[in-house]
C-alpha cells in the first residue's frame, strides 16, 4: 500500500515543479533572472506583482476575462438546462442526432473558426466586446453542459417529476423549486467545466479583442514577443491567472471527478 | 422509458439558436472561401475543388498532417496508460484524495498560453529550472530552440504535464464506482492483481475511458495556442502542426482559399476518427 | 468440507476499543459442524456481516481464533481458506461469459481443461443455467446472475463453506420462493457446510437445519426453527422471530410464582434464575379466548382468514392472542387464557423457567 502511493506522490510532485518555477521567478528580478539558476528568489521583490496592479492595461485583461467568462458561464448553463432536461426526459424527433451534432462542436478546432468568427462578430458590430468572447465560447462550452447536466439529469428518477406534477405544481416551479435542487451538483460541475474551457482559450478570445475588451492571456502574449527580458513580469502575470481556476475547483473538488463519469457516451 | 414529446424541441432551441449562429454561418464562410479565388479587393471567383485538390498534394500540408498524428499518436500513447497507472495508485478513500484530484486538476485550469510560457521558462538553458537541471548539472545538452528532438519532447512533456490529470480523474471516478464485492469476490475467486484489473477493473472503466481518450484525441489533434508558444514551430518547421500551419496561411498570409480548404479537410479528419473510435468502442454495448 | 470453529472470538472496528460498547462482535465461542446449513439471523448491525467476513478471511479478528477443523485460519487471506462467498449484490465478471464466468475460480486455480469443464457444465445443469452457457453474463437478468454468483461458490469441489450474505435481496418476490428452495435442495446434493446470513425470518427458518440468532454483537441463542419458535431463549428472539411476536408481560415474582397485575400466572416449570427485570413471555399462538385468565379490552382485530390477530390491552400492557373461530369486536372485554406449558418467565432478558419434568 505504501508504496503504491509514491505513485500519485511523484506525478504530483512533476506537476508542481513548473508551477513552482513560475511563481519563484515572479519574485525575483530581471537581473537575477538573466544572471544564471537560482532555486529560490536571493533577492525578493514584489515589483513585477506591483506592475501588474498599477497598470490599467495589465489589470483590466484579468477582468475583461472575468466579465466574459462569467457571461458565458452563465449563459451556457442558463439555456443548456432545459436542453439536458428535454434529452434525459423526452424522445422527439431527431433528438439522437441532435445530440451528437452538439457534440461534434466540441470536436472543431479553434484554428478552423478563427477568421469566420473575427468576419462574423465584426459584421454583427460586437468586434472588440465581452459578449463577443462570451458568445463564441458557448460553441464548445453549451454541449459540454448539455453533456454533463443530461447525464445528471438521467440519473434522477422520472418519478420525481410525476410525483410533483400530481402534487400539483407548475412545470417551472418545480424544475426551479424541486428538480434545481436536486441536480446542484450537477449545475455546480457543468459550471466548473464551463469557466475552465472559456478561462484558459486564447486563440478565439484574442481574435475576437482588441482594446476595450482584450483579456489577460492576449496581454500576456504582446508582452512576451515583445520582451522576452520581462521574464518576472510574465510569470507573475500568470502565476495570477492560476488563482481563479484554483478558487472554482476549490468548491467543486468532491464533485469534478463525478462529472464526466455520468456523461453518456 | 423516455416519452414522445415533440414540444422538447422548445427547450432545445435556445442551445440549438447560440450553437447553430457559432457553428453554421462560420463554416458556411469557409466552405464559401475555400471554393473560391480572391486577387485581393474583395474580388473573388469560382474555384472550384482547386484548392483541396492543391492541398491534398502539396507537401506541406502532409508533412503537417504527419506531424499532427505523430503528436496525438505519442500523447494518447503515454497519457492514457499512465492515467491508468495513476489512477489505480490513487487511494480510494480519506482525507487525501480530494487534496490530491484538487492538485492534479490544477494544470487543467491554467490559460493554454501560459501553460506555453511557463513550459518556456522552465525549459530555458542556463536560467530553467529543468533546462539547468539537465545541462548543467546532468550535462545533456539540451536546447529546443536549436534542436527538433528535444522540442518534440519538450512538447510532448508539456502536454503530458498538461492532459494526463483528465485521464486520471476520468479513470479515477470509474474506479471509485466499483462495490467493495467485486473486489473480495475476486479474493475468494483466487484471482491475481492483473485479473483483477483486466476482468473488473477495465470493464468498468470503459465508459470513462471512451470518454477520456475521445476527449483527448480531439484536444490534442486540435492543440493550437500551448506549442505554438512553446516552440512558435520550429526549429526551422520541425514543430509546426497542421493547426500551427492553419493559422499561418489563415491570419499569417491571408490566403484564405487554402486555409479553408485545410480547415475543411481537417475538421473531416476529426470528425471521422472520433465517429470510428466512438462506434468501435460501443459496438458490443448495442447487442 | 470441515468443521469451522471459532473460538473466544472479538471484534472491533476500532484502533483501541475502550469498553465492550466499542466492539462490533462480543466474545463469541461456536462450532459449525461440517455438511451443516446454518441460517445467521438478526437486525441489521447486529454483527453478522462482520462474523461472516471474519471467517471469509476478508476480516482479520480483533481478538480470538478460527479454526477450519483442526487447521488454524485466523490470519490466512480469503483465497488461501477455500471458502466461498456469495454476495448481496450478484458479483458477475460483465466481460466473460456464463461459462467463462463459472470456470473462472477453477482457472485462477490451475484446473485443467477437462476438469473444468466437467465441473461446470455439472453444476450449470443444478442451478438450470444449461441453456445461458454461452451468453454473455452481462446480459442476464438479476437472478440468474445471483445463480452465476452462486455456480462459482459451489463449482469448486473441495470449498470449506459457502457463505450467503442476504444474497435474494435484489431477486423479485416471487422468484425469492424458488432461489431459496433450490438453495435448500443443493445443499442435499452437495453437502457443503452452508451459512446463510440473513435478516428475514421467513428465509432463514425455510433453509437452515439450526439458526443462530445475534443481537448487539451477541449470539442469542442457537437452536432448530421449532426451538426458536416455542421456547425462545431471550424476549429478543420471541420479539424477532414470529409475528406478530411474542407477548412480553412485566410480571412481580413472588414465592416462586409470577404475578401479572396481582394475577398468578400459571409458568411452565420451577424458576431458576431471579434477576431486577421479570418478564412472563407467551406467545400468541398459545394464548386463547376463554372464560378464565387474564382480563383485557380488545382494541383492534385483523381478520386473516384462516385466523384472526386479536390485539387487547391490560394495563398499559399490549397483548396479542391468534384466534380461531369467532373473533371478539374492538372495546369489548374479554380474558386471555395462556396454554401453561408455553408460558414462561425472563430475567433481565434471558429464560429463568425450566420445563416441568425437564
Amino acid at each position: 500500500m505504501r508504496k503504491r502511493s509514491l505513485i500519485p506522490l511523484v506525478y504530483i510532485l512533476f506537476l508542481l515543479l513548473p508551477i513552482y518555477w513560475l511563481l519563484a521567478m515572479s519574485f525575483k528580478t530581471t537581473n537575477e533572472i538573466l544572471a544564471g539558476f537560482t532555486l529560490f528568489p536571493q533577492t525578493f521583490t514584489l515589483a513585477n506583482y506591483r506592475t501588474i496592479f498599477t497598470d490599467p492595461t495589465w489589470y483590466w485583461g484579468y477582468i475583461n476575462s472575468i466579465i466574459y467568462v462569467s457571461i458565458n458561464t452563465v449563459l451556457s448553463v442558463l439555456v443548456a438546462l432545459p436542453a439536458a432536461y428535454a434529452f434525459s426526459r423526452y424522445r422527439f424527433l431527431g433528438d439522437k442526432h441532435l445530440f451528437f451534432w452538439l457534440l461534434t462542436n466540441r470536436m472543431a478546432p479553434a484554428a478552423v473558426f478563427a477568421l469566420p468568427f473575427f468576419q462574423l462578430y465584426s459584421a454583427i458590430g460586437l468586434f472588440d466586446t465581452h459578449i463577443a468572447v462570451a458568445l463564441a465560447h458557448c460553441l464548445f462550452n453549451i454541449p459540454l453542459a448539455v453533456w454533463i447536466l443530461e447525464g445528471f439529469m438521467s440519473s434522477v428518477p422520472k418519478e420525481l417529476d410525476e410525483t410533483a406534477y400530481v402534487d400539483g405544481y407548475s412545470f417551472p416551479r418545480f424544475f426551479v423549486t424541486i428538480f434545481l435542487p436536486t441536480i446542484k451538483a450537477g449545475v455546480g460541475v457543468a459550471a466548473f467545466f464551463c469557466f475552465m474551457f472559456s478561462w484558459v482559450e486564447m486563440l478565439l478570445a484574442k481574435t475576437l479583442t482588441a482594446v476595450y475588451a482584450k483579456p489577460i492571456v492576449a496581454t500576456m502574449t504582446r508582452t512576451a514577443s515583445s520582451a522576452g527580458y520581462e521574464l518576472g513580469l510574465l510569470a507573475a502575470a500568470g502565476t495570477l491567472t492560476i488563482i481563479p481556476g484554483a478558487i472554482v475547483i476549490y468548491f467543486v473538488r468532491n464533485y469534478i471527478a463525478k462529472g464526466f463519469a455520468l456523461g453518456r457516451v | 422509458m423516455r416519452s414522445v414529446n415533440q414540444k422538447a424541441w422548445f427547450f432545445v432551441l435556445p442551445v440549438l439558436v447560440l450553437v447553430a449562429f457559432n457553428a453554421l454561418i462560420p463554416i458556411m464562410t469557409v466552405v464559401n472561401y475555400s471554393v473560391q479565388e480572391t486577387f485581393g479587393n474583395n474580388q473573388f471567383f469560382w474555384h472550384g475543388l482547386g484548392w483541396f485538390q492543391d492541398i491534398l498534394q502539396s507537401d506541406r500540408f502532409r508533412a503537417a498532417l504527419g506531424r499532427q498524428v505523430l503528436f496525438t499518436v505519442m500523447v494518447l500513447a503515454i497519457q492514457v496508460p499512465l492515467g491508468i497507472v495513476i489512477a489505480l495508485a490513487m487511494p480510494r478513500k480519506g482525507f487525501w484524495v480530494p487534496v490530491c484530484l484538487v492538485l492534479m486538476a490544477l494544470p487543467m485550469l491554467i490559460p493554454w498560453n501560459v501553460v506555453g510560457a511557463m513550459w518556456n521558462i522552465f525549459t530555458l538553458p542556463k536560467i530553467g529550472m529543468m533546462g539547468y537541471f539537465l545541462n548543467d548539472v546532468l550535462g545533456i545538452r539540451y536546447d529546443m530552440t536549436q534542436d527538433p528532438v528535444a522540442a518534440w519532447v519538450t512538447i510532448v512533456v508539456m502536454d503530458v504535464w498538461h492532459w494526463t490529470s483528465l485521464v486520471v480523474l476520468l479513470c479515477y471516478a470509474g474506479l471509485v464506482s466499483i462495490p467493495d464485492a467485486y473486489y473480495q469476490a475476486a479474493k475468494i475467486d483466487g484471482a491475481s492483481p492483473w485479473k483483477v484489473f483486466r476482468y473488473i477493473q477495465l470493464p468498468k472503466m470503459k465508459t470513462v475511458l471512451t470518454i477520456a481518450i475521445l476527449l483527448r484525441f480531439m484536444d490534442s489533434f486540435n492543440v493550437y495556442t500551448e506549442p505554438f508558444v512553446l516552440t512558435g514551430g520550429g526549429p526551422g518547421n520541425s514543430t509546426t502542426l497542421l493547426s500551427i500551419d492553419l493559422v499561418k496561411i489563415a491570419l499569417g498570409q491571408f490566403d484564405l482559399g487554402p486555409a479553408a480548404a485545410m480547415s475543411l479537410i481537417y475538421f473531416a479528419i476529426t470528425l471521422l476518427v472520433s465517429w470510428l473510435f466512438y462506434t468501435l468502442m460501443t459496438k458490443d454495448d448495442r447487442r | 468440507m470441515a468443521k469451522i470453529t471459532l473460538s473466544k472470538l472479538r471484534h472491533s472496528y476500532m484502533a483501541r476499543p475502550q469498553g465492550p460498547a466499542d466492539y462490533a462482535l462480543k466474545e463469541i465461542d461456536h462450532v459449525w459442524e461440517d455438511g451443516g446449513a446454518y441460517a445467521l439471523l438478526g437486525p441489521s448491525g447486529c454483527g453478522k456481516s462482520t462474523l461472516l467476513n471474519i471467517i471469509s478471511g476478508l476480516l482479520v479478528p480483533s481478538e480470538g481464533r478460527i479454526l477450519f477443523n483442526d487447521r488454524d485460519v485466523t490470519e490466512l487471506p480469503p483465497d488461501k481458506r477455500n471458502i466461498a462467498q456469495v454476495f448481496q449484490f450478484p458479483v458477475i465478471y460483465d466481460t466473460m461469459t456464463v461459462y467463462d464466468n463459472l470456470a473462472f475460480p477453477l482457472r485462477n486455480r490451475g484446473r485443467d481443461e477437462a476438469t473444468v469443464k466437467a465441473r461446470v457444465t455439472a453444476i450449470a445443469e443444478m442451478l438450470e443455467l444449461t441453456p445461458m452457457l454461452g451468453m454473455r453474463a452481462a446480459h442476464l437478468s438479476a437472478d440468474n446472475k445471483q445463480k452465476i454468483s452462486m455456480g462459482r461458490g459451489l463449482v469448486r469441489q473441495d470449498v470449506n463453506v459457502i457463505m450467503f450474505d442476504e444474497p435474494l435481496t435484489v431477486i423479485d418476490p416471487h422468484l425469492k420462493w424458488k432461489l431459496r428452495s433450490k438453495l435448500k435442495e443443493l445443499h442435499h446434493r452437495v453437502n457443503a457446510t452452508m451459512i446463510y446470513v440473513t435478516h428475514d425470518q421467513t428465509e432463514a427458518l425455510t433453509f437452515a437445519d439450526q439458526v443462530v440468532v445475534m443481537d448487539l454483537g451477541v449470539i442469542v441463542q442457537i437452536g432448530t426453527p421449532r426451538e426458536l419458535f416455542e421456547r425462545p431463549a431471550h424476549t429478543f428472539v420471541g420479539h424477532f422471530i414470529g409475528s406478530p411476536g411474542m407477548n412480553v408481560l412485566p410480571c412481580e415474582v413472588k414465592g416462586g410464582a409470577a404475578f401479572f397485575r396481582g394475577v398468578q400466572v400459571p409458568l411452565e416449570g420451577p424458576i431458576v434464575k431471579s434477576g431486577a427485570r421479570t418478564e412472563i413471555g407467551v406467545r400468541p399462538e398459545f394464548v386463547s379466548l376463554g372464560a378464565g385468565g387474564i382480563e383485557a379490552r380488545v382494541r383492534k382485530v385483523a381478520d386473516l382468514g384462516r385466523h384472526g390477530v386479536v390485539e387487547a390491552v391490560a394495563g398499559e400492557t399490549r397483548i396479542s392472542a391468534i384466534v380461531h373461530g369467532p373473533m371478539p369486536s374492538p372495546g369489548e372485554t374479554v380474558r386471555l387464557d395462556f396454554r401453561r406449558d408455553m408460558t414462561r418467565l425472563y430475567a433481565d432478558g434471558w429464560i429463568a423457567t425450566e420445563a416441568a419434568g425437564g
